[in-house]
């Protein structure tokens, strides 16, 4: 398990790094924080003949308060991201997330930006993203775009970034003042990457469910909003009869695959449940109670 | 604590004495086969079947060799053109099992890499060596082998249909070994038995999984034609013995060592071929070489285990008595068995466990397979059959409407029947007695410690009220411990009067070097700083076993105590010769030998060993020879019976199927206990074990053979967040089979948790008259019993 | 042959140089060329724990970098726990509450620990028992070493125990 042979290009700006990317975009890869790819690497399952390494650019890692959203620097570790009290108050969906992946030393290397790029079906950030209508923007020698998270998961392990561009930086939407926020999820063991996952963001007017945002991980082939979930619960009251229905309605709108750790059956199960408790958990810290 | 014992002894055993293996692992200073480095070494490594089951065509290896920094490439056929395969028997059955078991074994022998077929996906059919690790996997990278596929025998069924392809064509039959055995009137009883049932059980497949892999390093002496090899294994005195039939070099010009040893389990309890191709490649290479397995390697190739199904009938009367048991059993080995029938054969002999049934009858196939080799892992046997019986005890209890542990008390061995003649054979050859202990007992502790019997009942009932599911798990066992054939240990007194002592055992983390300070600081009546102890290197002990299946404590301790007897013999007669004494007015006392009532008459041991030396003006008398050194055996009569009564109590979500286990308990009996604390250490280790297999981990194949848990993201080890609190209650009933009363512990712990969790789950799920008869317990499964439930 | 370039890394408080192909893991580069063979190598795909080393004040999986990448890095490894032989007051811990068996976890399991203490002082058991998840340990079942790690967590942060 030792990596094949590459040359290792160490750019300092954004700028030299794009350029990298261009000279060898067919055969050069990102490493960000090493923690999916290294392991790949190691298996031989991936070989890039060219790594360009992102560690060494000081200008990727960062979180702005922008106003209307914060912007997070590609780069920022995701332990960064657990120990930012803006995070914390102004996206604390990102914040759950981010202690549901792995253990802390993974989380002092891994990197939000190579979190999304790498797209894992039962990665966190993703559906995170996807739920809070995050967008993604990337960047090449032939400018930058703004990607919505919703057109930037294609599939397992895919998404719709070129194979000269890198992801430089993610901009999450801030809560609402009212919401509140939570993911949930079960793995079969603490730190693994989920069975079934579920971030969501409520704001509650009164009883009433204001504004919901879904979406799971785990339980397709890349993240997946919720909507039909999303639907059942907004401008109604969180009743255990619509909570079981937006359970049934997340069940069925999921298409997971089954494998070593879970049957499809299960995991479709699953998602349902572990909708139904991220809108409580949610739905309460909203204050607004069940 | 049983003092009577401990005050025979000078006070080391009994005593939670601090590991002297601590200090080095502490600061990094251990030495595992990894760390050690030499100079001019080069690095193996092994190319390997993607396929289950495939025929090999052309190898070329002409592109690997051409890489800069590659020294050797070798095919299956230029290995086999120079080395045979391993005898298949690594152990060999006793005339006296053979002679009461009826058996039909066939083992294939092992290439150590096969140049006709490959049989397992992980078997080597190629290696290179080079200057890097990294840059051999680079040669393997450029190996082109044509491997023709054949169908795969993905499973023990699919390879005893008829008109099933043939693993070992010569063997004719994918069979290695048909066993039988009964008890009573077997079968036959069934037929009076007013009420039976019948379940098929399955336990899966996992492993030992050390969290160091296997490894080898082999260095060659020309001048003195001498090979040293470090193996990370249990057994350095096989190693040494496989090694010196395949290059066919004396035994004493082999020395095998097993620095530290990062956990073994049993999965390091065999001669693997890495221990022979590393051994052979520095020869002819003559350069030292390393092969460190790595993980994925490890999960492929390092044995399995356990992987069985159960047909079990069970016969009983309405008080829930058990008057007859009958099973039939697969144990998939996988493509070799290089423990033969060791696993097989425990099973047969444990079944009964702690009851008293008359009438018992059971037959195994042990079936070969495209899987990997299945061997022993702690347990060996009894996890798998502990599940079958375990479960079918609990399932009497349901069918009747009985307390699963009531049904357990009706039917258990009591203490005043000790010692208890079980009407088999055990895999020794010797007939089966169990040698003391006090089976209800240990299992009214067990319930004690979760609250009481009453108590539970009552907590699940409310529970269940709320709509809660609340559910207690009972698992039993006995389990035949220390067995032979032998252990060897030499021990000596140095001019120093330190006391060296060496043994055949080859400890993995159980703290056998501070253990056997703790046997011979007692038996020569020395502080235990005295004490030097050597294990696992067979440059100290000429005949050695090794440590797996429970024994070195009781084997490694007999050994110390046969050569130190012999030795003390000796010292007793030249110190009557120094002191001018008669030998029965003398006594061991402070670091050597004195007159009995008179302080001033002592010698140490350091004045005898002196005036024990060979030449001028040594101190013996007439008729005694020099040195005061000895190489002794111990060979046990038969085994100790350590046994435990395990219980747990586990929560279900019904929403996820989830189980969270309150507490579990094990009450355990290994007789009298040499270090209390290390032996805890054993038993709650092997308990996350047995928890793991019962919960997490698998090894699971698809039905084309394929592995689909090649990695540590997949074969899921328990974490810290994972361990449920854990009570281990000691019981201390001294074997009466040797001198200090101990039984072995090293798999107790192992063997009962996957019994336990799906009894538990079962009782907690009895209003959906759920009924979970194979591992791991998976949560979806537990979750279904509650779709469309209205509880 | 491949490129080889100088990597200085100061481990324990000393600069040391050795070469490294830009492939060469961390893990690696410690053990083989700088001799550092207390840090362990147990899986080489980031799940064991048992090569974590404090980088530059936080654990990492040293299986999962490169030794390029730590070019310039100060590294803490179990090696230099202990001073003057006297050893860390954790190592002392992991002797009294029995928290190692082969060891072979043990280097992982001490720097793992060591950053979960210096990063939170606020740590229940269930902290310690998530944080230490990060690195398995095949022998113990993990009793010990989550008692000493409460112990420790204790002395740091100047509590008796931990909450
Ligand atoms: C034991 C273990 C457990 C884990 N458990 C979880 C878990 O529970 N949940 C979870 O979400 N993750 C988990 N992970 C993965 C971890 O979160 C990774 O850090 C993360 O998925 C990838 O981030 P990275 O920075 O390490 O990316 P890298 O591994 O460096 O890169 C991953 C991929 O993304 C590409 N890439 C990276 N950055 C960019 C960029 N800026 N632009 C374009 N492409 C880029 C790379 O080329 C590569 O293909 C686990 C990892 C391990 C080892
Ligand atoms: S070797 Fe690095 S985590 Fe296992
Ligand atoms: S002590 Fe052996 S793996 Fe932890």
């Amino acid at each position: 398990m030792k990596p094949a042979l590459f040359s290792h290009l160490v750019p300092t700006t954004v700028q030299e790094a794009l350029e990298m990317m261009g000279d060898h975009a067919a055969e050069a890869r990102v490493l960000a924080g090493g923690q999916s790819l290294v392991p790949m690497m190691n298996f031989r399952l991936a070989r890039p003949s060219v790594l360009v390494d992102l560690n060494r650019i000081p200008d990727l890692s960062y979180i702005d308060d922008r106003g209307d959203y914060l912007a997070v620097g590609a780069m920022t570790r995701e332990r960064a991201i657990e120990n930012s009290a803006l995070v914390r108050d102004a996206c604390p969906l990102v914040y759950d997330a981010t202690l549901n992946i792995a253990h802390l030393p993974i989380r002092s290397r891994g990197t939000i930006g190579g979190s999304i790029s790498n797209a894992d079906p039962a990665a966190e950030y993703p559906a995170t993203m996807l739920a809070l209508d995050a967008v993604m923007i990337a960047k090449s020698g032939r400018g930058e775009r703004s990607i919505p998270a919703a057109e930037f998961f294609e599939g397992v392990l895919s998404t719709t970034l070129n194979s000269d561009e890198i992801l430089t930086e993610i901009r999450v939407p801030k809560a609402p003042a009212d919401s509140g926020a939570a993911f949930v999820e079960i793995c079969r063991r603490h730190g693994d990457f989920a069975l079934a996952g579920v971030g969501a963001q409520v704001t509650m007017d009164g009883d009433s469910v204001a504004a919901v945002q879904l979406a799971a991980c785990g339980v397709g082939p890349g993240p997946v909003r919720l909507t039909e979930a999303e639907a059942v619960l907004r401008d109604n009251s969180l009743t255990n009869e619509i909570l079981s229905q937006a359970e049934q309605a997340a069940s069925a709108q999921v298409d997971p695959d089954g494998d070593a750790h879970a049957s499809a059956a299960y995991r479709r199960k699953l998602a349902g449940v572990m909708t139904k408790r991220a809108v409580q958990q949610a739905a309460g810290r909203a204050g607004g109670g069940v | 604590m049983n003092d009577d014992v401990r005050k025979q002894t000078g006070g080391y055993i009994g005593q939670s004495v601090p590991r002297r293996e601590d200090r080095n692992l502490l600061l990094g200073q251990g030495e595992f086969v990894a760390d050690i480095q030499l100079p001019n070494m080069v690095h193996a490594a092994f190319a390997r079947s993607p396929l289950p089951h495939a025929t090999i065509g052309d190898v070329d290896t002409e592109a690997a060799r051409a890489v800069d920094g590659v020294c050797f490439v070798a095919s299956g056929a230029d290995v086999c053109a120079e080395l045979p395969p391993i005898n298949g028997m690594q152990v060999v059955t006793p005339q006296g099992w053979r002679d009461r078991v009826d058996t039909d074994i066939l083992i294939p022998d092992q290439p150590l890499v096969p140049e006709d077929k490959v049989r397992y996906v992980g078997e080597a059919f190629a290696l290179a060596v080079a200057d890097s690790r990294y840059i051999a996997e680079d040669a393997l990278e450029l190996i082109e082998a044509e491997l023709i596929p054949l169908p795969p025998l993905a499973e023990a069924e699919t390879a005893l249909a008829t008109g099933a392809v043939l693993i070992h064509e010569h063997l004719g039959r994918n069979v290695a070994a048909f066993l039988h055995t009964k008890k009573g009137d077997g079968a036959a009883a069934m037929d009076a038995c007013p009420n039976r049932l019948s379940r098929r059980f399955v336990h899966h497949r996992y492993a030992a999984m050390p969290m160091e892999t296997r490894g080898v390093v082999a260095e060659y002496d020309g001048r003195t034609d001498t090979l040293t090899v470090w193996s990370s294994t249990q057994i350095v005195h096989w190693v040494r013995r496989e090694i010196s039939t395949a290059l066919d070099m004396p035994e004493e010009r082999i020395r095998c060592i097993a620095p530290d040893v990062g956990g073994g389990f049993g999965g390091k309890g065999h001669v693997y071929p890495e221990d022979i191709l590393v051994a052979w490649l520095a020869k002819k290479l003559d350069r030292p070489v390393k092969w460190v397995e790595d993980r994925h390697e490890h999960i492929l190739n390092a044995a399995h285990s356990r992987d069985n199904i159960y047909d079990v009938e069970i016969g009983f009367d309405d008080d829930g008595r058990i008057l007859a048991v009958t099973s039939s059993f697969l144990v998939d080995s996988g493509a070799y068995t290089p423990v033969g029938a060791g696993i097989a054969g425990n099973s047969i002999a444990h079944m009964l466990g702690p009851y008293d049934i008359p009438h018992y009858e059971t037959d195994c196939k042990i079936v070969l397979t495209n899987r990997t080799p299945n061997a022993p892992y702690r347990g060996a046997g009894r996890p798998e059959v502990g599940f079958a019986m375990e479960r079918a005890v609990d399932l009497v209890a349901n069918h009747l409407d009985l307390d699963p542990a009531k049904v357990r008390f009706r039917n258990m061995i009591p203490a005043d029947a000790m010692p208890y003649e079980v009407g088999l054979t055990y895999r020794d050859g010797v007939p089966m007695v169990y040698d003391s202990g006090d089976y209800p007992e240990a299992l009214n502790r067990a319930l004690d410690a979760l609250g009481g019997l009453d108590d539970i009942r009552a907590r699940q009932k409310t529970a269940l009220a709320e709509g809660k599911y609340l559910g207690l798990g009972i698992g039993c066992y006995v389990e035949g411990t220390g067995v032979g054939p032998f252990e060897g240990a030499s021990v000596k007194i140095d001019s120093t009067g330190k006391i060296m002592v060496a043994a055949g055992a080859c400890p993995q983390g159980q703290g056998h070097e501070t253990v056997f300070a703790q046997f011979a600081a007692d038996m020569w009546q020395v502080p235990i700083e005295d004490v030097f102890v050597t294990v696992a290197d067979t440059g100290q002990v000429t005949q050695g076993y090794g440590t797996i299946a429970s024994r070195s404590t009781v084997t490694a301790s007999g050994a110390i105590k046969i050569a130190s007897d012999t030795v003390q013999e000796k010292a007793f007669a030249i110190a009557a010769n120094m002191l001018e004494a008669g030998e029965t007015d003398l006594e061991m006392r402070d670091s050597g030998i004195g007159v009995k009532g008179v302080p001033d008459m002592h010698v140490t041991w350091r004045d005898i060993a002196r005036a024990a030396k060979p030449g001028w003006d040594n101190q013996r008398p007439d008729g005694v020879e020099a040195g005061l050194e000895s190489t002794s055996y111990y060979e046990p009569p038969t085994v100790t019976w350590a046994y435990a009564a395990n219980v747990a109590l586990v929560w279900i979500d019904p929403e996820t199927g989830q189980i969270d286990i309150e507490k579990y308990v094990e009450v355990h009996d290994a007789g009298l206990l040499v270090n209390p604390s290390l032996a805890d250490g054993q038993v709650k280790g092997g308990l996350v074990q047995g928890l793991g297999g019962g919960l997490l981990e698998e090894l699971a194949y698809d039905d084309q053979g394929q592995l689909l848990t090649g990695s540590l993201a997949d074969y899921l080890l328990p974490t810290a967040s994972d361990v449920p609190p854990i009570e281990v209650v000691h019981m201390e009933t001294p074997s009466p089979l040797n001198a200090f009363g101990v039984k072995g512990l090293g798999e107790g712990g192992a063997i009962a948790p996957p019994v336990v969790i799906a009894n538990a789950v079962c009782d907690a799920l009895r209003p959906f008259k759920a009924e979970l008869n194979s591992t791991p317990v998976r949560w979806g499964d537990v979750a279904n019993f509650f779709d469309g439930a209205t509880a | 042959m491949t490129d080889r370039t100088s990597v200085t890394i100061t481990v324990n408080g000393i600069s040391l140089t050795g070469l490294a192909e830009p492939r060469m893991l961390l893990a690696d580069f410690l053990r083989d060329e700088l001799r550092l063979t207390g840090t362990h190598v147990g899986c080489e795909h980031g799940v064991c724990g048992a090569c974590t080393v404090i980088v530059d004040g936080v654990a990492v999986r040293s299986c999962l970098m490169f030794a390029v990448q730590a070019d310039g890095a100060e590294i803490r490894t179990i090696e230099g726990l202990a001073t003057d032989g006297e050893m860390h007051p954790l190592q002392k811990l992991f002797a009294k509450h029995r928290a190692l068996q082969c060891g072979f976890c043990t280097p992982g399991m001490l720097m793992t620990a060591i950053d979960l203490v210096d990063s939170t002082d606020d740590l229940t058991e269930e902290d310690i028992r998530v944080g230490m998840s990060a690195a398995l340990c095949r022998c113990t079942g993990y009793e010990g070493i989550v008692n000493a790690v409460a112990e420790y967590a204790g002395k740091v942060h100047g509590k008796e125990g931990v909450r």
